[in-house]
């Protein structure tokens, strides 16, 4: 498990590469690679816009023959009061086009969010490779 | 004065944008000011972004392209974003984002071929 730490804009872009970098070591597709590259800069500037500070963690799954990626997403922000609005998509802040969060859910297998007002929110993502 | 951190060349009446790096937002924030301003400051009719380098384009990336377009044409100048990859597109429209009033081509030669022929088809 690796972890980086979300304090400044510029570390969006840090777990953004990270994920990229670990994706294709892994090989997975260049589909696979985007949708996961994509899915870690829509969660960490969440945790930058939201939040100001938090943590990302990555890890590798193994299950079976299976390979997978585990994104987790932390922070002690505001948390978010309508959670079910946010999923359905089209709910937009000054820095997000309302697909952050919905979207981000298309393009992973697994998608968990936990989260209270004030209390902060934590998502938890999973990608499994495609078998060919 | 251009941030610079994008490099924005002139051909004839058109810009051409070559986005080569990952792109941090405020990078993206500062080239949409360099644009618009090296539209006013040259007249440039058409505005190519060619994204052909960039592995990731986000929904922050996304929207910040396509408004750039659209703030592009309110000035009188047509956008052509080129080169999105695969990945990038099929990204894009799992997550619900069709970039809608946005004009791309495949290629470079494809977007300046599209500028070339809409000012041939203009009235003078």
């Amino acid at each position: 498990m690796e972890e980086i730490r979300i304090e400044r804009e510029a570390d969006i872009v840090a777990v953004r590469q990270r994920v990229r970098e670990l994706a294709k070591e892994y090989r997975f597709d260049q589909f696979e690679v985007a949708a996961l590259t994509t899915a870690a800069s829509e969660l960490s500037r969440n945790v930058w816009v939201h939040a100001k500070r938090g943590v990302a963690r990555i890890s590798i799954l193994h299950n079976g023959s299976k390979v997978g990626v585990e994104l987790q997403f932390a922070d002690s922000g505001p948390g978010i009061a309508d959670l079910n609005r946010v999923l359905a998509g089209g709910f937009s802040t000054a820095k997000s086009l309302g697909l952050g969060l919905s979207g981000t859910k298309r393009l992973v297998d697994d998608f968990n969010i936990d989260t209270e007002p004030g209390r902060g929110t934590k998502v938890v993502v999973r990608k499994w490779k495609k078998d060919y | 004065m251009s941030s610079g951190a994008i490099p924005i060349l002139q051909l004839v009446s058109t810009l051409l944008a070559t986005i080569q790096i990952d792109l941090h937002d405020t990078v993206v924030d500062a080239f949409q000011n360099d644009v618009l301003e090296e539209i006013e400051r040259t007249g440039a009719n058409g505005l190519i972004i060619d994204i052909s380098a960039l592995e990731t384009v986000d929904s922050y990336v996304a929207r910040m392209l396509a408004n750039t377009g659209k703030m592009a044409k309110l000035m009188g100048s047509e956008t052509v974003i080129v080169g999105m990859r695969p990945a990038v597109a099929a990204t894009l429209v799992r997550m619900g984002y069709f970039m809608e009033g946005i004009e791309t081509a495949l290629s470079l030669e494809e977007g300046l071929q599209l500028h070339a022929n809409r000012s041939k088809d203009k009235p003078e």
